[in-house]
C-alpha cells in the first residue's frame, strides 16, 4: 500500500474513532436506561420504529464502525504476523464491507420493526 | 529484540494490551449483535424470542463484560486522541486513571440497572 493510502487510512481511523467515541456514550447511556425495566422487543422498537432520528444516528454509527474495526484490525494483523501487502487489504476490505451490509440490516430492522 | 516482562509491564503498556484486545473482542461480537437486532426484521415476537435467550445468567454477565469492553475501548480511544492532538504528554498517568474509571462507572451503572 502507497504511503499516501497509509496517510489516509491514519487519519480516517482517527475521524472514524471521534465520532464513535460520541456514538458509544450515546449507546452506552441508553443501554443502561433501556435495562432498567428488562430489554423487550417493545422498549426497542418502541424507539426506533419510524424514528427517523434514531435511524440516522445507528446508520452513521455502522458507517464509522465499518471504517474503524478493519483499519485496527488491520494494524493488530500487521503488527503481530508482520503481514503486508493486497491479502491483508482484501481481507480487512471484506471485513468492513461485511460489517456496513449486516450492521445496515439491523438498522433498517429496528426502524422498520418488521413492517418493511 | 528482548522479551523483557518487567520492561513492559507498565500502565501504558497495559493499556496498549486492554485496547487492542477489547478492539478484537468487540470486533468478532458485532456479527452477533448485528444479527440479534437483524431477528426485528421478521417482527417484534422474533426479536422478543432472543431477548427472552439473553435472560439467562451467563448471558447477563457476558453483557455486563461487553459494557466494560465497549466503554475500556472508547475511554482508551479517547485517551490516545488527546496524547495525540493536544500533546498532553504529563497527563499520560491521568488519563490513563480516567478512563479506566470511567470504564467502570459505565459498566457498574449498566450492572445495577440491568440485575
Amino acid at each position: 500500500m502507497s504511503r499516501r493510502s497509509e496517510v489516509l487510512l491514519w487519519g480516517a481511523q482517527r475521524i472514524s474513532a471521534m465520532v464513535l467515541a460520541l456514538c458509544v456514550i450515546v449507546h452506552l447511556l441508553t443501554m443502561i436506561y433501556a435495562v432498567r425495566s428488562g430489554l423487550s422487543a417493545a422498549e426497542i422498537l418502541g424507539r426506533t420504529q419510524g424514528n427517523a432520528a434514531w435511524l440516522a444516528f445507528y446508520a452513521l454509527f455502522v458507517a464509522s464502525v465499518s471504517v474503524h474495526a478493519p483499519i485496527g484490525l488491520r494494524t493488530i494483523l500487521s503488527e503481530t504476523f508482520n503481514w503486508r501487502g493486497r491479502s491483508l487489504d482484501v481481507l480487512t476490505g471484506v471485513i468492513g464491507l461485511s460489517l456496513a451490509m449486516w450492521g445496515m440490516r439491523a438498522v433498517v430492522a429496528v426502524f422498520s420493526g418488521g413492517g418493511a | 529484540m528482548k522479551n523483557d516482562f518487567r520492561a513492559r509491564n507498565h500502565p501504558a503498556y497495559w493499556a496498549f494490551i486492554v485496547h487492542r484486545g477489547s478492539g478484537i473482542l468487540l470486533t468478532l461480537f458485532l456479527p452477533l449483535h448485528f444479527w440479534a437486532l437483524g431477528q426485528a426484521l421478521h417482527g417484534a415476537a422474533a426479536l422478543d424470542g432472543f431477548l427472552r435467550w439473553t435472560e439467562h445468567p451467563l448471558v447477563k454477565f457476558a453483557e455486563i463484560g461487553l459494557v466494560l469492553l465497549l466503554s475500556a475501548h472508547m475511554a482508551g480511544g479517547v485517551r490516545l486522541l488527546v496524547l495525540e492532538f493536544l500533546a498532553w504528554r504529563e497527563w499520560q498517568k491521568p488519563l490513563l486513571a480516567a478512563a479506566a474509571g470511567g470504564s467502570l462507572v459505565a459498566g457498574l451503572a449498566f450492572r445495577l440497572n440491568l440485575v
